[in-house]
């Protein structure tokens, strides 16, 4: 036993935790970091289709028909694929026209229509509030079972005789409390709601979570698994019968009721309000198009165990009702914690529902039933200068208190006595009687407002007069209507043989009702004509794809305005401040600086139309703009016109886009190669200037060294002896020096062509080493050699490869250490390659220059400082030899204690190839 | 007697600098790289630099400006021998202090004159 107090606290507890999560979601958003821009958010807050009915119900409908509370699921899931094409059409719509309801999209596709829009409302708040209803009755007697921990929800108890012990109306008014908190922070009803949004995914997952832990519980622990359950089902010939698809009307009734949840999924108030409204990228039904059918699948997995689980363990009690065995068997197994778990889960699908719709809701009545009368009233608008938004939102947080208490009042009287799911189709067939007007409004342009209206009273009068009437007179209201279960005595009423169809009544009258609907719809748009403003309309709707980036320009508006009528009507409803910010981003906008006495042009009346309708709904703004400013007809043909136009503009500049992109790329292409180039001479410069620096240290020593023994006779016969020796070496470095500049030349122009023959690496290394054999002798230093005996042939220009080792040994002398210095030169074969290394025990080379010091005249950052002295032109040659030969070459030291030069080259395994190629190379030199 | 500070990294043309110095009287010292140089600035206090510039390490620049900051050593003249004859290298050397700029290859009479000069 959960005393009352407990399930309260833990109930209003979670209210402040959602409410808390929906602050930080704002607080996110004011960051810059919104949530809403995550597409597992807004997969996740499309769960909100997923209420208390869902959660209870689904087990109910599962309990009593077997597997037809699927088509629920199914309907939405088949509807995934076409989600491409209307949903994103319609999100395009609205954010383009800052559409914020579903009567807001009807009223504004037919001409910005008042009487539509105010219809389109009232049909909503008709068909929303019973749904309302049963969320409140679902959470109502689930709190009355756990807290009484009582298998029987007494729905009589709702009705008490005293209103205190009312728990439902206290549920009710804590509800209409925290929805206006949520719902009502900001007038623009187009900004988005991150804190609502956050807490409904949140609820989302909980409910999610729950249903699967009670599922996972009654499957796995209470019975032997799924297996378990099912057998004992198939045993009991009374339940037995529920594991087949067999209801009256069979295949044409599911396909009915499929439909019915597509058109509920796409069209219920609450779920416009988070698939579009709340949309911020249209990518994200990329990912909500397999995650949303997804969520379904997971969540229905445990409804048909527990539904079986429910009817074997009751099997004797009729008074427990199938609707309540989600929580009933928790509570009848005395599993406290887990039955108030399953609480949490209910009251969080209840209320996601119930705070999202009612918000729409509020937002319709706002919109759509009281600013289009309040508004065109100017002693109305003066009476609020600038204190219109604290009007707005009051009124906002009426209509919510008013929703809630309207559903209240329905719970009270009516819904209580019926189950969540007959109650629950009934709003969806109301709901779906906006199909015609709104796929018809974006796809067929000739669909008008008289067929529109025409269409939806008949649907609704056909919903009320079939599914409502019979509700309210079985409550016991009007028993005039139906006798011998007919209505009006001639339409027949039972299942099975519902209003003359093989069906029961939910696909019955969605059947009949759609078809008049539909067929009102498309021939009374057919036979009346269209008004010019309409036509406008359906133009930009049905090819919004081809309008939404000149969206401005194609409202055509025609009439007289100043500058200053618009800015004072701006003033009346935002504020002076946010009047000035908003004209501020149109003159950005469009370059244009508006001035008071200046005319007004359509683009701009047509702007400032457009965030008036943000805050006020489309139709109202519409009939603002038409009371303040003076204006003209226009005809259609007008209108088609200057649409056309539009167009046109739209191609033209979408092909000057595609042009300016191009040479965008061609500039970018020759920006690119003119750094290249640049670089180029720039390396150039760099090597003629360091080139020519190298020339000038031989010159001047033999230039100082000439003139010295030119004007000294007396010079003593040793010193002359040692100046003549220097000239001659300085004038042997400055043809070496010569011959480098040429041979690196020829390998960066390509013309380098060597004579290849067959050689033993080995020979080379031995020959290398004997020529600098004396060199060695006269210093310290040891050298040695450690050559692999067995090594493969290589295919190489014998001189050059003499070249490099000469190079790289002679590098070694002059870097080893100067007292005890040791040079090893090794070869060895590596799989397919000669691996040649030249080690001494020198200073070594820092990381940093291991790469550079192949470059020609490597320069230091720095560019006065040397490095180390000799290292000029030799190993570029050596690098351009080496990869010549198909080889690599590169410096392994740590900067301290020696360095190693390795070089590799591939051996050559057929000769024949090999004469071959000489061949060819011979070939090419004489050529 | 003047004491002269050769500072190369090039062996022939220190020898053929010391050799004309010689000559014509002075106290030579030698040194092959900028660090060098500063220590025998310090330890003998010569009277004049002719001074290469391209060094590693320490660069002829560098040794010119301690020289020119410090003041104990602030008056010894400083005479550049660089093949580094952009315009930009010369106005760098003048601006470190430089007494004089010479570039390489150099007439061993200029040479011989311009250090004359320097002292007087």
């Amino acid at each position: 036993m959960i005393s009352n107090w407990v399930i309260i606290l833990i109930s209003v507890g979670y209210l402040t935790l959602l409410f808390m999560l929906a602050y930080f979601g704002e607080y996110r958003a004011k960051k810059g970091k919104s949530l809403l821009k995550n597409p597992y958010i807004y997969a996740l807050s499309l769960a909100v289709y997923c209420t208390a009915w869902t959660y209870y119900g689904s087990v109910g409908n599962a309990a009593e028909s077997g597997l037809n509370f699927l088509a629920t699921y199914i309907g939405p899931t088949l509807l995934a694929p076409i989600w491409w094409f209307i949903f994103k059409k319609i999100i395009r719509i609205s954010k383009v026209y800052r559409i914020t309801t579903i009567a807001d999209l009807i009223s504004t596709r037919y001409g910005k229509s008042v009487s539509l829009g105010s219809l389109v409302a009232i049909f909503c708040v008709l068909g929303i509030i019973p749904y309302i209803s049963i969320q409140l009755k679902a959470i109502s007697s689930s709190f009355q079972m756990v807290s009484n921990s009582n298998l029987v929800s007494d729905a009589n108890a709702s009705i008490s005789n005293h209103i205190f012990n009312d728990y439902t109306l206290y549920i009710t008014i804590g509800l209409a409390f925290f929805t206006i908190l949520f719902g009502t922070r900001n007038i623009d009803a187009t900004v988005k709601q991150e804190g609502m949004v956050t807490a409904i995914a949140f609820e989302s997952i909980l409910k999610l979570v729950a249903f699967l832990v009670i599922g996972f519980f009654i499957t796995f622990v209470v019975f032997d698994g799924f297996s378990d359950i099912f057998s004992r089902v198939n045993d009991d010939p009374q339940l037995s019968r529920l594991t087949t698809l067999d209801s009256i009307g069979g295949y044409s009734e599911w396909f009915w009721l499929n439909m019915l949840s597509m058109m509920a999924f796409m069209f219920l108030p609450r779920q416009f309000h988070v698939s579009i409204k709340e949309n911020t990228s249209e990518k994200h039904l990329d990912k909500a198009i397999w995650l949303f059918p997804l969520y379904l699948l997971v969540i229905n997995i445990f409804v048909i165990p527990i539904a079986f689980a429910g009817k074997i363990m009751f099997a004797g009690e009729t008074n427990v009702l199938s609707d309540t065995f989600v929580l009933a068997i928790p509570i009848f197994l005395s599993q406290d914690f887990l039955a108030i778990f399953v609480y949490l889960g209910g009251f969080a699908a209840g209320t996601s529902m119930v705070i999202v719709s009612t918000i729409a809701l509020s937002i319709m009545i706002s919109n759509n039933l009281i600013f289009p009368y309040v508004v065109s009233n100017k002693q109305f608008i003066r009476y609020f200068k600038g204190n219109f938004s604290r009007f707005l939102l009051n009124i906002r947080r009426a209509s919510i208190l008013l929703v809630l208490l309207l559903s209240y009042g329905y719970y009270s009287f009516i819904s209580f006595r019926f189950s969540i799911v007959s109650i629950g189709l009934i709003s969806f067939v109301a709901v779906a009687q906006f199909a015609p007007a709104v796929i018809g409004g974006i796809f067929w342009k000739e669909g008008n407002k008289s067929g529109a209206i025409s269409g939806l009273i008949a649907g609704f009068t056909i919903w009320f007069l079939l599914l409502v009437l019979p509700t309210i007179d079985q409550a016991g209201f009007i028993s005039f209507f139906i006798q011998n279960d007919k209505l009006f005595n001639f339409i027949p009423l039972a299942d099975g043989q519902a209003f003359g169809l093989p069906m029961n009544k939910i696909p019955a009258a969605l059947f009949w009702s759609l078809l008049i609907n539909s067929s009102l719809y498309v021939f009374i748009s057919l036979r009346y004509m269209q008004s010019s403003k309409e036509r406008n309309q359906a133009e930009v709707f049905v090819d919004i794809f081809k309008y939404s980036k000149e969206f401005e320009s194609t409202m055509v508006w025609k009439g007289t305005a100043y500058v200053q009528d618009i800015e004072e009507l701006l003033i009346h409803f935002v504020g002076d401040k946010k009047t000035k910010e908003i004209l501020r981003e149109y003159e950005v906008k469009y370059n244009q600086k508006l001035k008071k006495e200046d005319r007004a042009d359509s683009k701009l009346v047509n702007s400032v139309e457009r965030i008036l309708a943000g805050l006020i709904g489309s139709s109202s703004a519409r009939l603002l703009i038409s009371t303040t400013l003076k204006e003209e007809e226009i005809s259609t043909k007008e209108v088609l016109d200057i649409l056309k136009e539009t167009q046109q503009i739209v191609v033209v500049n979408k092909q000057l886009k595609e042009k300016s992109q191009a040479l965008e790329e061609v500039t970018r292409q020759l920006f690119s190669s003119n750094e290249k180039l640049r670089q180029m001479d720039h390396t150039k410069d760099e090597f003629i200037s360091t080139i020519t620096h190298e020339m000038r240290t031989p010159i001047t020593s033999i230039r100082a060294f000439s003139e010295i023994l030119h004007d000294n006779s007396d010079i003593s016969l040793e010193d002359k002896q040692q100046f003549l020796n220097t000239i001659i070496k300085e004038t042997e470095r400055m043809d070496r020096l010569i011959s480098q500049v040429l041979d690196l030349e020829k390998f960066n122009t390509g013309k380098q062509e060597f004579h290849l023959e067959y050689l033993q690496i080995n020979d080379l290394i031995l020959e290398a080493v004997r020529s600098v054999q004396t060199l060695v002798e006269q210093g310290r230093i040891q050298l040695t050699t450690q050559l692999a005996p067995q090594i493969g042939f290589i295919n190489a220009n014998k001189d050059r490869l003499i070249q490099v080792l000469l190079n790289l040994i002679s590098n070694a002398i002059k870097f080893c250490d100067p007292m005890a210095g040791k040079i090893e030169i090794s070869s060895k074969q590596v799989s397919e390659n000669i691996v040649v290394e030249v080690n001494d025990n020198g200073k070594g080379i820092v990381k940093e220059i291991q790469q550079s010091i192949f470059d020609v005249f490597y320069q230091a950052p720095d560019q006065t400082r040397k490095k180390p002295k000799g290292s000029g032109l030799g190993l570029s040659i050596c690098k351009k030899i080496i990869e010549y030969h198909q080889g690599e070459i590169w410096v392994e030291s740590d900067g301290k204690q020696g360095s190693k030069f390795i070089f590799t080259l591939p051996t050559s395994t057929n000769e024949s190839i090999l004469e071959n190629e000489n061949y060819l190379n011979e070939e090419n030199i004489n050529s | 007697m003047k004491k002269i500070l050769i500072v190369d990294d090039e062996p022939n043309i220190l020898l053929s600098i010391e050799f004309l110095m010689k000559k014509e009287g002075y106290r030579i010292f030698i040194a092959r790289n900028g660090k060098e140089a500063i220590d025998i600035v310090k330890k003998e206090m010569p009277d004049a630099l002719i001074l290469d510039i391209m060094m590693p390490e320490v660069d002829g620049f560098e040794v010119c400006e301690f020289i020119k900051t410090n003041e104990e050593t602030a008056h010894i003249k400083i005479i550049f021998l660089t093949a580094k004859a952009k315009e930009s290298d010369i106005q760098k050397g003048l601006s470190a202090g430089a007494d004089l700029y010479l570039k390489k290859p150099f007439s061993t009479k200029e040479l011989v004159k311009k250090v004359k000069g320097i002292f007087n």
